[in-house]
């Protein structure tokens, strides 16, 4: 089959599944006992009133229409009110996209910049110390909560060490933000070439994008010391060792470029690491993304943020498992059979 | 390969040996505490490490060896909740989908990828907020997000010995389906589930932590490790180390015993897996 065919065969597997996240989203904002009415209402109104208030936004009607409207809404961007800031939550959402997108690129980065080539190295130089320290890492980094990690870096830069910054958001208090293009403030402070924003910038992000980093490095080393390990006893590995090529074109060549293409796999994985990862290291380090928001909201009593936020990550989850799979049909074309 | 065989043996027998303490704790919980978990002590408030206070004490002066070891039993029934409802609900409805095959199987199918197109954590954040914060709901939120794999896991299993010969046998001496399924087929389905459980304990406790963390999960002033965790994240800053390391040790411990065990138990009930890590 043409990559074309597998292509679309893949896009449409994505309406159902679209399809059943709006249908849980929607059973967990309609159907549960938080009462979209009653939040409104609040906690002194009389039934009547709460009544009232499910008249008028449509509660009172058949589930099928009601779940007809809530995706009709969703399709026009409304993804509802929050009652602690009183906007759309979706203008609140794009306010705070960009410093959870900052601090998830940031820990990609950290990731990918460590977890690569400790898993190639692990896998090149087998049993040797540098193999057992990953692995201990790897064994060890999947069961340490985040927030834990984050709150002992804290400890020991910020309190002991003293040379990183206190968990208070982005910037230091005496720092003006640089004017607001992409909203990434690292990005903004280097376009304006506002040098003393960009070091502040940096210095606020050092620690969370360790956090989140490491967290979702353990999955990554691993899954890529055991393709290198594969590939490396592969028949044509053993070819090129026969032939008589450099052992360093063979492993870093050839061998490294084939173990990356499985890796691709487990970025979807990682993208849902990071997303749950983000909100609980937003919370400690006060980081003003989404994760920060829809928690936050919720100490209001005010529900609707994190529904909104659990069904924004779901789509956009399947949308990166989405893109992973047809990167991966395009790595492996033997994928595009299945 | 021998040594390495001992010390993955030597590494699973202290990971057996660090669950039974976590689980002798829990069960004893009321006499091996030193104090009540409750019992706050003005004069002690935030006391580091002593004598008297193996692990300190917090802001109101309770005793966080006495919270530790009371959370330990909320922490694992929670997540031994958890496991054995989604394992029951999940094995059912993966069973069900890979015997009867057809328009359920279609159906169970699409809901599984449904629930799995959310994020694990995520999901579960939304589950109980909506539910509300108790501890039945985090179980409940916990084990939703879990059954998909067990369903996942015994539908594939289902459609592999479904076919075979003793399968055809239970069938031809007219075995009705239900039986079936449940005294010839599911036996054969277990390794892998065993397996499977072990790990999601690991997986369970770290989100019935995290979810506490944040907020959603085990509420004050019933003592659990995640929010023993967040009560003291704001001292930190202040060097108040200890309010923060021994929870988070405790979690750090029980998980990586549960998926080491798992890891074991997969090397030894699937003998092909061994070796290849």
């Amino acid at each position: 089959m043409g990559f074309g065919g597998y292509v679309v065969r893949r896009l449409l597997l994505v309406v159902p599944t679209l399809i059943g996240v709006t249908i849980i989203s929607f059973a967990l904002t309609h159907l549960l006992p938080g009462n979209p009415a009653l939040v409104k209402a609040g906690p002194l109104a009389t039934p009547e009133v709460v009544q009232e208030i499910e008249r008028s936004m449509g509660l009172d009607r058949p589930l099928p229409v009601q779940y007809w409207r809530y995706v009709s809404g969703l399709l026009h961007g409304d993804l509802g009110e929050s009652a602690s800031t009183g906007r759309p939550v979706l203008e609140d959402f794009r306010q705070r996209i960009p410093a959870t997108l900052e601090l998830t690129l940031a820990s990609l980065l950290v990731a990918v910049g460590i977890g690569v080539p400790l898993g190639v190295l692990s896998a090149v130089h087998r049993d040797s110390v540098l193999d057992h320290v990953s692995r201990v890492l790897g064994v060890g980094g999947v069961a340490m909560p985040s927030f834990w990690t984050g709150l002992l870096l804290l400890y020991v830069f910020f309190y002991l060490l003293g040379v990183a910054p206190p968990p208070l958001g982005r910037l230091a208090a005496d720092v003006t933000p640089p004017p607001r293009l992409t909203g990434l403030t690292v990005l903004d402070a280097a376009l304006a070439g506002h040098g003393g924003a960009l070091l502040s910038a940096l210095h606020h992000l050092m620690l969370p994008a360790l956090t989140l980093g490491f967290a979702v490095m353990a999955p990554l080393t691993r899954m890529v010391r055991a393709t290198m390990l594969e590939i490396l006893e592969s028949d044509y590995v053993k070819a090129a060792w026969a032939a008589g090529l450099p052992r360093r074109r063979v492993v870093y060549g050839d061998a490294l470029r084939n173990a990356l293409i499985p890796v691709i796999t487990v970025l979807g994985v990682i993208f849902g690491f990071l997303m749950a990862g983000n909100v609980v290291v937003e919370m400690v380090y006060a980081w003003p993304g989404l994760g920060h928001y829809a928690v936050t909201a919720l100490v209001t009593k005010d529900p609707g943020p994190i529904q909104s936020f659990v069904l924004f990550v779901a789509v956009m989850y399947v949308f990166v498992n989405l893109a992973v799979d047809l990167l991966y049909g395009l790595a492996d074309p033997r994928i595009r059979l299945r | 390969m021998h040594w390495r065989r001992l010390t993955a043996n030597r590494l699973s027998f202290a990971a057996l040996c660090a669950l039974l303490v976590v689980v002798a704790a829990a069960l004893l919980a009321p006499w091996v505490a030193p104090y009540d978990p409750d019992e706050t002590d003005a004069a002690a408030a935030l006391s580091s490490v002593s004598l008297h206070h193996p692990l300190g004490t917090d802001l109101y002066g309770r005793d966080q060896l006495s919270r530790l070891v009371h959370a330990a039993r909320v922490d694992l029934l929670v997540a031994l909740s958890a496991t054995a409802v989604a394992l029951g609900l999940g094995s059912t409805l993966g069973a069900l989908a890979g015997y009867r095959g057809g328009w359920v199987d279609q159906l169970l199918m699409r809901a599984v990828d449904a629930v799995m197109a959310f994020p694990a954590f995520i999901l579960a954040m939304g589950v109980t907020a909506a539910l509300g914060n108790s501890t039945a709901n985090v179980v409940a939120a916990i084990a939703i997000t879990h059954v998909p794999i067990y369903t996942r896991l015994i539908r594939g299993e289902m459609l592999k010995v479904r076919e075979m010969e003793y399968a055809e046998a239970a069938r031809t001496v007219g075995n009705r389906p239900r039986q079936i399924v449940l005294v010839h087929l599911l036996p054969n389905c277990m390794p892998p589930l065993v397996v499977q459980a072990t790990l999601a304990m690991g997986f369970a406790i770290l989100t019935v932590a995290a979810l506490s963390f944040i907020g959603l999960g085990i509420q004050p002033p019933q003592s659990e490790w995640g929010q023993m965790t967040a009560e003291g994240a704001g001292y930190v800053v202040s060097g108040e180390w200890w309010l923060v390391l021994f929870p988070g040790l405790a979690i750090m411990a029980t998980v990586l015993a549960f998926n080491l065990i798992g890891d074991t138990l997969r090397d030894v009930l699937d003998p092909r897996m061994r070796g290849v890590r």
